[in-house]
């Protein structure tokens, strides 16, 4: 339970005049974080980062100071810390906000990162789509630079730290931590295989951190605040708040920072957030962390929305992407246009990825257009289960996480929504026509 | 009988016109040696996606001798700038029309709409999604990180959000 009342802490200053100019970040308080971590021994900072019970928040709720302690101290190998701003989780949109209103909020975290992590060359790495974002922040490093808070000197101590935006061109693959080192190396991002892990070797085969935009902007308020603290405001394995991004056939959508127990229907109903559904509708399905999350039903919806309370589900809170459909929507055409997504976006290394997934969207395409014959929903079945088992979550048969991507909503659609798949088989058509969304406003 | 020069005697066909104007070309070496500084001093070949980038903007897409040059200034051969410009779908291998339109389907966006706005695009355009002119690239993307204000479109890597049918048309009247 939390023991520190709940305030926004990454969300604070968004829409507030000039957010993200320096001036105003240090009239809020900004960069006395690092000015305590400079204080501090590197071991110490890491010690600091785990008592807090940051955990990252790019989709697997990785424990953030672990991860940080796995990097080798008596490597004699220049480290590097890659930050993974590339937002690609269809359903997601939170680091976008972080980087057009609060950049040096994140700035600030990579230094104090770097910092105890003997890293003196940071790689932001953006998704190629985030032209005004990456504009952003590269304004907001040079502030920094000039301010003296990169370059030679960080804030007088002597320690050098440079950091440089890299943008991707269109690839949700580089969002996976080890095709993000691929792409930052001047390559297609083909995932690597793990063991080892990149805080071993990783970019230009040296140790590495690769840590969310979200991540690093929540380590400020570690130190401003204290680690008891910000452990204090979220659950016992999870501390701090955490942004949710909110979208669908709700009244609200938008990205919230929420406290840790906050749950589903919390988000979905209320009003300070979505404010429930359009006139007439009812919630369908859920999805809980992003498009490959397995979907929650309407009944499952009073759980805490952190990654723990999540797991029990046998899904996850993922990247914190909420996607909400309503009675409206029809489950096949949903799960074909998830399906291409994956198909669109696997790489082509692994083969149970790379022919599963288009197999799985031409099934899907052939029973959402009233082709579907019988036998098929257990074909669609098999090749998922062939691309990665369900449950649990992680048996996936391929070198990267796409492959369970791309698995898990098939099998969580055909747990909760068989009857709907039979529907369309059995009717040779579509049962909702030429209305398969159900959209309402403009383009209803 | 066999007619192929070997290979050491191969001359390329001499180009219509050099790659970059001298302002570009001045360009292109001052960004490329700005880009090269960000990466320790051999590993080059790291920078191949700003390069890429880089010249993508100058000439509006990658040109077989852009890759040979971006190759070579980054000590790769001209198959490793190739593999990495056709693994990502923002690098244009073919030249696209002026316009790039962009339009996210996927899930967030297709509940608000995303269809019949592509729909309404392809009539407007004259274009099935896909299909390109030398106005228009039209094409289905996946999502862009807009799904709390969807629909979206990307316009030549410009962002357009929340869009109604009036915005549509009025983004669209405003383009030259």
């Amino acid at each position: 339970m939390a023991t520190t009342a709940f305030e926004p802490l990454i969300s604070a200053a968004w829409g507030k005049p000039n957010s993200w100019k320096l001036d105003e970040y240090k009239k809020r308080g900004g960069y006395k974080g690092l000015e305590k971590a400079l204080e501090m021994a590197p071991a110490q900072i890491i010690d600091e980062v785990k008592k807090s019970n940051l955990r990252g928040r790019g989709g697997a709720g990785f424990p953030t100071g672990l991860k940080w302690s796995f990097v080798p101290k008596d490597s004699p190998k220049p480290k590097y810390l890659a930050v993974n701003g590339d937002e690609s989780e269809p359903g997601t949109f939170k680091d976008r906000y972080i980087l057009e209103h609060d950049p040096h909020m994140m700035l600030e975290g990579i230094a104090i990162a770097s910092y105890a992590l003997g890293v003196h060359t940071c790689y932001v790495y953006l998704r190629g789509e985030f032209k005004f974002q990456a504009e952003r922040t590269n304004a907001a490093i040079r502030e920094a630079y000039a301010a003296g808070i990169f370059g030679k000197k960080v804030l007088g101590k002597d320690f050098q730290l440079d950091c440089y935006v890299v943008r991707g061109a269109g690839a949700y693959i580089c969002g996976e931590e080890t095709a993000l080192l691929e792409s930052l190396e001047g390559k297609k991002g083909w995932p690597r295989l793990k063991p080892p892990f990149p805080a071993v070797v990783g970019l230009f085969g040296c140790p590495t951190v690769v840590n969310n935009v979200e991540t690093l902007a929540s380590v400020p308020h570690v130190f401003t605040r204290g680690p008891g603290w910000y452990a204090g405001l979220g659950t016992d394995k999870s501390g701090g708040t955490r942004l949710v991004c909110l979208s669908g056939t709700v009244n609200r959508p938008g990205v919230y920072e929420v406290p840790l127990e906050a749950t589903f229907n919390q988000l979905i109903f209320d009003d300070k957030y979505g404010r429930g559904l359009p006139a007439g509708r009812k919630v369908k399905a859920v999805i809980p962390g992003g498009s490959s999350a397995p979907i929650l039903s309407p009944d499952e919806l009073d759980v805490a929305m952190e990654f723990e309370a999540v797991k029990v589900k046998q899904t996850m809170a993922g990247s914190g992407g909420v996607i909400v459909m309503d009675d409206t929507t029809c489950m096949v055409r949903s799960l074909w246009r998830v399906a291409r997504f994956y198909a669109e976006e696997s790489c082509g290394q692994c083969t149970p990825c790379r022919e599963g997934t288009p197999w799985q969207t031409r099934l899907l395409r052939k029973i959402e257009e009233g082709r579907g014959e019988p036998g098929d929903v257990e074909i669609l079945s098999n090749v998922a289960s062939s691309i990665a088992p369900y449950p649990p979550i992680g048996l996936g048969n391929t070198i990267c996480a796409l492959g369970d991507a791309a698995a898990l909503p098939t099998h969580s659609f055909l747990m909760r929504f068989r009857d709907e798949f039979e529907a369309h088989i059995r009717e040779h058509r579509c049962p909702f026509g030429d209305k398969p969304w159900g959209a309402f406003g403009d383009w209803s | 009988m066999l007619t192929t020069k070997p290979f050491e005697t191969y001359e390329a066909p001499a180009m219509a016109e050099p790659l970059f104007t001298p302002e570009e070309q001045k360009k292109f070496d001052a960004e490329i040696a700005e880009i090269l500084s960000h990466y320790p001093a051999d590993r080059k070949s790291a920078a191949m996606l700003p390069a890429l980038r880089l010249l993508q903007e100058l000439k509006g897409w990658l040109p077989p001798e852009g890759l040979k040059l971006v190759a070579s200034r980054l000590g790769v051969t001209p198959e490793r700038a190739y593999e990495v410009a056709s693994f990502y779908v923002m690098y244009h291998l073919k030249k696209p029309g002026k316009y790039v339109v962009d339009v996210c389907t996927n899930l967030s966006c297709a509940l608000w709409g995303a269809e019949k706005m592509l729909a309404y695009l392809e009539q407007k355009l004259g274009l099935k999604a896909g299909e390109a002119n030398e106005r228009f690239t039209l094409r289905e993307t996946e999502c862009l990180a807009s799904c709390g204000t969807a629909p979206c479109l990307q316009i030549n890597e410009d962002h357009h959000e929340s869009l109604t049918k009036a915005k549509v048309d009025a983004i669209f009247d405003k383009l030259s």
